[in-house]
């Protein structure tokens, strides 16, 4: 399908409303993004037609909303390369992902082994390693910055050693926008034995891993981030870590026999799956796969391109405005200040004239820290935008200036 | 003046705006008029942390009244706090503690105030009446 901007606006029924009497400008997609029509329909369908409790229900409606779960599953399976279907966990989100692997590993680690993590992490992919770290006595290693907010590859292959046992970093930083080499960091790793989690939450959306090819031992995500719904997320866990983690939460479903002596646990996926999960969340994450199927990756990834370097440049002239994550590879995510003048206070002006961005530290507060500032105000960037809506914002922007200067 | 009278007097100045761009502008001057906490006075015990900006705020008893200085990182905040000022500080303890903060919403305000704003607005609020809780207080022994 070619690539027709007013077609691909019209699926987003949200983007033709007003907002303080402007119309809606939406950059604030890395917080989450909005949901086309059909993901929208997706989930009045399941509720209105055969909303039912799926897995082991032997009435007709509890079997079609089971197949439609599973088929969902496996339409996530195939867009992400996933070997296995049962290596497809769903969760809540991706903070949900990050929360079973780190409790799993509680007991396999012991007393001074180390841990990875990288500077610019969404606190999501902080405070649950912190957590394990107080529960084992494992220590936490820091992969740090370059001004540009790329890595230091070098320092990451110091910090590796015999002791390390797990790395996680994120495939692109929300702060900055920054795409990080996850390839090699995956590669290094694993020479030294330890295994990698990929938080991929603000990668999905502007691009397609392959992670049978990508190797990574667990990758997490969320669905609401890529034009799904909220409250459904993938973990990716390669099998043989499914059979060794235990599970992170008991209850129904995710058991194969529970006597009041023992109880045995189901095989994967559904160990991770304990409870009644977010059927129609699922479902539609399906959905929202399919439609980004129909426009094709190869087209959002060069058409974001576009957007960004017009975006980055527009910006840029305006005087005493300074750009944060200006790395060689960046998802469309612009994160910047204007000299002398808060983020709170742009955030809320340019939201008078119908603007959504968001300001603040972006649960990023190590970053903000290396910077030594309160916080930027991003604008990121879909598809579904467009270089009109970049000029709007750099003229509100500048409004904010002349207003807040 | 009075509280009240205070407020109703912001009420009439804000009403000769026509949209929210001069009412903006207006705050962020009345912002810079604010009288501003003494900068050894910006410390972690009288800051109140919004999750974006911060205020620092501090009470002083002056002839029976309570004398509010206060300041923000971000301007429009600062806006905000120099409108609530103006309405609270120079006031009788119990006078702060009767009197409600409706004349923002009345000014067209009202999402500056929201308690999911984020901007510490709301913690500042209830710091300003806790002030007044500890010197009435003081005043009654």
């Amino acid at each position: 399908m070619a690539f027709d901007i007013q077609k691909i606006r019209a699926d987003f029924p949200i983007l033709s409303r007003k907002v303080n009497g402007y119309p809606l400008v939406y950059l604030d997609n890395a917080a989450t993004s909005q949901k086309p029509q059909a993901v929208i329909d997706s989930i009045v369908y399941y509720y209105s037609n055969y909303n039912a409790n799926i897995h082991r229900g032997v009435h007709s409606l509890s079997q079609e909303a089971t197949d439609a779960y599973e088929m969902a599953r496996k339409t996530i399976q195939e867009h992400f390369g996933i070997k296995n279907a049962h290596e497809t966990i769903f969760t809540s989100g991706t903070t949900h992902g990050i929360n079973i692997v780190a409790s799993g590993f509680t007991n396999l680690l012991k007393k001074g082994d180390e841990i990875i993590v990288s500077a610019m992490e969404h606190h999501s992919n902080i405070v649950p390693w912190q957590m394990l770290c107080e529960r084992s006595g494992t220590i936490l290693k820091v992969i740090p910055m370059n001004e540009n907010g790329t890595l230091q590859f070098s320092a990451y292959e110091k910090l590796l050693s015999e002791k390390t046992k797990l790395v996680f970093v994120n495939h692109v930083s929300n702060a900055l926008g920054t795409i990080n080499p996850i390839e090699e960091i995956i590669a290094k790793a694993h020479e030294k034995g330890a295994a990698v989690l990929i938080d991929g939450a603000q990668a999905c959306s502007h691009l397609k891993p392959d992670l049978q090819k990508l190797d990574a031992d667990f990758y997490v995500t969320s669905a609401h981030k890529m034009y799904g719904p909220t409250g459904i997320g993938l973990l990716f866990m390669k099998e043989k870590w499914g059979n060794i983690l235990p599970p992170y939460q008991g209850g129904g479903e995710m058991i194969k026999e529970v006597t009041f002596e023992k109880t045995t646990y189901a095989c994967l996926p559904h160990k991770f799956e304990a409870g009644t999960p977010n059927i129609a969340g699922g479902i539609a994450f399906g959905a929202a796969i399919d439609y980004l199927n129909t426009i094709n990756f190869n087209e959002i990834e060069t058409y974001e391109t576009e957007l960004l370097a017009y975006a980055t440049q527009s910006l840029l002239e305006i005087d005493g405005l300074k750009i944060y994550g200006t790395g060689p590879s960046k998802t469309s995510v612009i994160s910047f200040n204007l000299e002398g003048i808060h983020p709170y206070d742009i955030g809320t002006i340019v939201d008078k004239l119908g603007i959504a961005v968001r300001t603040g530290h972006h649960c990023a507060q190590p970053i903000m820290e290396y910077y030594k500032i309160p916080g930027t105000v991003r604008a990121s960037f879909s598809f579904y935008n467009t270089k009109e809506e970049v000029d709007l914002l750099v003229k509100a922007v500048k409004k904010a200036q002349l207003m807040l200067g | 003046m009075t509280i009240k009278a205070i407020q109703d007097e912001l009420i009439d100045e804000f009403s000769m705006f026509d949209d929210w761009m001069q009412r903006y502008e207006y705050m962020i001057d009345l912002g810079k008029s604010l009288p501003i906490i003494d900068e050894n006075l910006k410390t972690d015990d009288l800051i109140i942390k919004g999750c974006q900006s911060k205020v620092w705020l501090n009470a002083t008893l002056e002839n029976e009244k309570v004398i509010f200085t206060a300041d923000s990182d971000a301007i429009i905040t600062k806006g905000i706090i120099a409108i609530l000022i103006r309405a609270f500080s120079n006031q009788k303890p119990a006078d702060i503690l009767s009197a409600n903060t409706d004349f923002i919403d009345t000014i067209g305000l009202k999402e500056h105030l929201s308690p999911t704003r984020a901007n510490g607005l709301v913690s500042m609020i209830k710091q300003l009446k806790i002030y007044a809780i500890a010197y009435q207080t003081q005043l009654k022994k």
